[in-house]
């Protein structure tokens, strides 16, 4: 950006390889548990929708407010409250991975066969059985989707909290902008998105891993 | 009782800010910062739009070019937004278009595309094959089906997409004030920097309501645009985003 200097100046690269290893390792723990506490409070919220489907228009349209309030305005209403803190990130992370998992949770759950169930009820099992043995591995592959989907949108967004005084790979950025220095502007924004890419690839292993009965089926 | 006072006095503070009258004039007021970012979004959403609308359409209705369609949305997805902003910094700079409006713009146009291009083909490809044969059979020319078939019955899906666009770019508009873009980003940047929670807060809360307002307007216009016999074949649970 400033003029005569390279995009990228390699020597800075290679004099804060520790420094880049200590914000990816910042970057995969915030989204990390963002995407943890928000798929175990959407998985508790399903399973209430499971039993009482009224449930799921009102929680999806406060989830749905939740999602469109932009990020930056998220962390800064928390901020008077919970300060430039990581539970301030956390909070704005968490809330913005809500939509996405339970309209795939309580979507694959839906999306089992009836007769199924019945068969399985037939056979004795309880409700429990039925949620664990036959509905939760039959909704796999649409959970993985949106724990897939809510993954990268959170590792994009973890950037963002750099704002807030959180680090992570938008640090870099945030820097790189700051000073007009192209390089850890790039390293920062390439590193995310090579994250996303990464924990994604990852994400489908590990379904494949989890579902060997859908590479013996129809496709 | 007694943690509930820092709060009331903090909001009595955003009260009193938000009441100041010189809050509300000259270039960093209130309808100023709105009118900014309103034309900001609104100025990149069309050109998103100008560009993403055509090819979405021609590739849904040719049905072809659905792996490059399905690609863009994914990759649009893993970009995070602070870092097109960051990218479109130094395309700004070559292009000797300096700081602010420029590079914000430069960054929000593609983060618009996706969405417009992905549903646009999504929901060109969705049109019950029964329908079109049908007016084929009639004797529609191509044209004919696009315009009095396809697109009426896709429009749902279209305009969804154009939504989901005109939302992220509203909330990424606010990023653009990191890179000394006006709008209501200002506000948070600003009262971030000098520690003022009551702009801070002021300026979060518009940008919310905002972005609320831009989905609720497209749900408007959604409804007045959509043929009524299209709507009502349309399950409640068709809310693509």
């Amino acid at each position: 950006m400033t003029p005569g200097e390279p995009l990228i100046r390699w020597d800075w690269v290679q004099s804060h390889l520790p420094d880049i290893a200590q914000r990816i390792g910042e970057h995969l723990l915030l989204a990390g548990i963002a995407v943890g506490v928000g798929f175990a409070l959407s998985f508790v919220a399903s399973l209430f929708i499971a039993r009482r489907p009224w449930l799921y228009p009102p929680v999806s349209w406060v989830f749905g407010v939740l999602y469109t309030i932009p990020s930056l305005a998220l962390f800064s209403l928390l901020i008077p409250f919970t300060g430039l803190s990581i539970l301030t990130a956390e909070i704005g992370l968490v809330s913005y991975t809500l939509l996405i998992l339970i309209r795939n949770i309580v979507g694959g759950l839906r999306g089992v066969p009836a007769e199924v169930r019945d068969a399985a009820l037939g056979m004795g099992y309880t409700q429990r059985q039925l949620l664990f043995r036959v509905e939760l591995p039959l909704a796999l592959a649409v959970i993985v989707a949106g724990i897939r989907v809510a993954a990268v949108t959170t590792i994009g967004l973890t950037t963002v909290t750099a704002l807030i005084g959180q680090g992570g790979l938008g640090f870099f950025i945030l820097e790189g902008i700051l000073f007009f220095f192209s390089t850890p502007l790039i390293v920062g924004a390439v590193l995310s998105v090579v994250l996303a890419i990464l924990v994604d690839g990852a994400l489908v292993a590990v379904e494949r891993r989890a579902t060997p009965w859908a590479r013996l089926g129809r496709s | 009782m007694g943690a509930a006072g820092p709060v009331v006095t903090f909001l009595a503070e955003v009260y009193a800010w938000l009441m100041d009258p010189a809050h509300w004039a000259g270039s960093d007021g209130i309808p100023t910062r709105v009118g900014e970012h309103v034309q900001l979004s609104a100025l990149a959403l069309a050109v998103a739009a100008a560009i993403a609308l055509p090819v979405g359409i021609a590739l849904g209705h040719s049905g072809r070019g659905g792996f490059v369609a399905i690609n863009v949305a994914n990759i649009g997805r893993a970009l995070p937004s602070l870092a097109i902003l960051a990218f479109a910094l130094p395309v700004a700079f070559a292009l000797n278009l300096g700081l602010g409006f420029w590079p914000t713009f430069i960054a929000l146009v593609p983060l618009g595309i996706p969405p417009i291009l992905t549903n646009a083909f999504v929901a060109l490809r969705n049109v019950d094959r029964d329908v079109i044969e049908a007016g084929r059979g009639m004797g529609l020319a191509d044209s004919q089906l696009l315009r009095q078939l396809e697109l009426p019955l896709a429009l749902p899906v279209v305009i969804a997409g154009v939504r989901n666009a005109a939302v992220a770019i509203v909330a990424t508009a606010t990023l653009g004030a990191v890179v000394a873009s006006g709008g209501l980003g200002r506000y948070i940047v600003d009262g971030l920097a000098l520690r003022e929670t009551d702009r801070l807060f002021v300026g979060a809360l518009l940008v919310a309501l905002l972005a609320i307002v831009t989905e609720l307007a497209f749900g408007i216009f959604e409804r007045v645009a959509v043929s009524p016999g299209v709507r009502l074949t349309r399950a409640a649970g068709a809310r693509a985003r």
